[in-house]
């Protein structure tokens, strides 16, 4: 990039008039994202403009009702659960595809990556057969078994690309000088892989902390919080404490997010942002 | 229940191993000697995974298609009834082809308008590129459900556009045309798939090979020429890419026409939903989403080789 001027505006330079719509463009990604937390603060059940004051009884309404509770704690626990399984089993996959080459590797990806491609609805009722066909209830237990379908292809994708490039020489070089297979992989392999599986976990789990659809078809009893949110949003009285909760949501979905991208980062020199 | 016990044949047939010393002795001097036996063994569990929940499912909703829903219980004799059904009303039609139209609409959109955004990154922005990058992927992250929402808020009858024209005092009465129909349902969508679009027109324009516009501006081509010759052509493959990735997830929406479509936005899979959870004729609901995930793959096939005809015509 040590160009001079004349030539680096001859290589597609656009000039201000696109940094003035870039701007635009991001203020229409976030001012909806950004309304939320502004109306959850507004002393006033409608969300309109203009404020009218500054309140956190929302906040304090949404935490003192027990369905939300409930649903709160179900949703971090197959978050949790789910981001497990998937990253376990994204870390295997990662692995085989990026160490070894076989026959029909393409054909298995892509089975693998296929939940990206398909509506979710689509998800959703191809679920809620199986599930019906199995005489299974639909419990919490059907909910974080979609949901590690949906969130493989996420942990599948993170790690492939950090174990890209991974010099299998270390892994040899450790098997060489004695060590077995289990422990080369956890003092050689794992520490490498390590931000990789940090992240794959993270956001792996906020997909399924957001997931509605296919909850909504496989939930039972006990819903999770974007499927009582869902139920809420019938009722405008409701309406703040949808308000705070999403909030919370949105907020907490911005930290991770950050932080997953900011552990993945680590240790690599070259900087790329790689969404599903 | 006899295609579940296929489904999960073929799922522990590709997890099967058997234990007889023999052939376990040969295995294990198999697995040793040959790199793709330790591929397919890692590869063994996500694979598991795929096809009892994935595959298995998917196959199960193509065979519902062909079954008949008799009370609580299903009829397997094959019919083609269902798909009668299906493409024998009117309003059923309507609804599929306002699907595919509007996820048109917001297709063009959503990359008419990632398009400019991307080459901003790629050619415009010289530090911190990863930060813009970052900075549009967060909302795709954030909760779809909540995205919704906010959408209605900002479009509803008492919501942000209406309340804040009147207090300016631009409008007397609350415009009522912004929520609960197709414009609504095509903003929310253009913003819920912004991400998508971005992305892979980043990729494909990052790519270019520099060199390539300077031999171009050598050769006397202006700036505009330079873009239609060159670089738009070499973008093609991440436009294409985005198309597909936001025409084919919006056609099957549920969320955002439930929330903000109106009686006038609905959309396949709001019919396919009352098909299942309302009505309970999972076999006419199968047929109709088999129905129109095929519709989108032969238009998603036309589309892209008719892109790669145009990309062929340019050059």
């Amino acid at each position: 990039m040590s160009k001079p001027a004349r030539s680096a505006k001859r290589m597609g330079d656009p000039g201000g008039g696109l940094a003035v719509f870039a701007v635009a463009y991001l203020l229409f990604l976030y001012v909806p994202v950004l309304l939320l937390p502004i109306f959850s603060f507004n002393d006033s059940i409608f969300t309109a403009f203009p404020l009218k004051g500054f309140t956190t009884k929302w906040y304090s309404q949404a935490f003192a009702d027990d369905d939300m509770l409930r649903s709160l704690v179900a949703s971090l626990q197959v978050g949790a659960i789910v981001a497990v399984a998937s990253t376990i089993l994204g870390l295997f996959g990662a692995k085989a595809v990026t160490r070894y080459r076989m026959p029909g590797q393409g054909a298995i990806t892509g089975l693998i990556m296929l939940p990206l491609f398909v509506p979710e609805i689509v998800l959703g009722i191809a679920l809620l057969i199986l599930v019906n066909n199995l005489d299974l209830e639909l419990s919490l237990i059907t909910i974080g078994v979609g949901h590690v379908m949906l969130c493989t292809p996420f942990a599948m994708a993170v790690l492939t690309s950090r174990l890209d490039g991974f010099d299998k020489s270390l892994e040899e070089a450790s098997m060489d000088l004695g060590e077995s297979p289990w422990m080369t992989f956890w003092r050689v392999t794992f520490p490498l892989v390590a931000p990789g599986i940090v992240s794959s976990l993270l956001l792996t789990f906020i997909v399924s902390f957001d997931e509605f659809l296919l909850s909504f078809f496989l939930a039972g009893q006990q819903p999770t919080l974007p499927v009582f949110i869902w139920s809420q949003l019938k009722f405008p009285n409701k309406l703040p404490g949808v308000l705070a909760l999403g909030s919370l949501i949105l907020v907490s979905s911005c930290v991770l997010v950050v932080l997953a991208e900011w552990v993945r980062q680590l240790g690599t020199s070259e900087r790329k942002v790689g969404v599903a | 229940m006899t295609a579940l016990a296929w489904g999960f044949e073929l799922a522990a047939t590709a997890g099967q191993t058997t234990s007889t010393p023999g052939f376990f002795d040969r295995l294990r001097a198999f697995y040793l000697r040959s790199d793709a036996a330790k591929g397919y063994l890692l590869l063994s569990p996500v694979m598991i995974a795929m096809i009892g929940l994935l595959a298995a499912p998917l196959i199960l909703l193509a065979l519902y298609s062909f079954w008949t829903q008799v009370g609580l219980a299903v009829d397997t004799t094959p019919t083609v009834a269902r798909y009668q059904e299906v493409f024998g009303k009117q309003s059923y039609i309507d609804i599929f082809l306002r699907s595919i139209g509007m996820s048109g609409i917001v297709t063009l959109v959503t990359v008419g308008l990632a398009y400019p955004m991307a080459y901003y990154v790629a050619f415009g922005v010289k530090k911190y590129k990863f930060i813009w990058l970052i900075l549009l992927t967060i909302p795709f992250w954030t909760s779809y459900l909540l995205r919704a929402f906010s959408w209605k808020v900002i479009l509803g009858y008492n919501g942000v556009i209406n309340s804040s024209l009147m207090s300016a005092g631009v409008i007397q009465e609350p415009l009522g045309f912004l929520l609960y129909n197709q414009f609504a349902v095509v903003v929310t969508l253009a913003h819920a798939y912004a991400a998508f679009a971005i992305l892979p027109i980043y990729v494909s324009l990052e790519k270019i090979d520099r060199t390539l516009l300077e031999a171009a501006a050598d050769l006397g081509d202006g700036a505009w020429t330079r873009f239609w010759r060159v670089t738009f052509p070499l973008s093609l493959p991440g436009v294409i890419g985005a198309a597909v990735l936001i025409f084919v997830p919006t056609t099957g929406d549920y969320v955002t026409p439930a929330l903000v479509g109106g009686p006038a936005g609905q959309m396949v899979a709001n019919l396919i939903q009352v098909q299942f959870l309302k009505i309970g004729d999972w076999p006419l609901g199968s047929a109709m989403a088999i129905s129109a995930m095929a519709g989108v793959a032969i238009l998603v096939v036309f589309f892209v080789s008719a892109m790669q005809l145009a990309v062929r015509q340019i050059r």
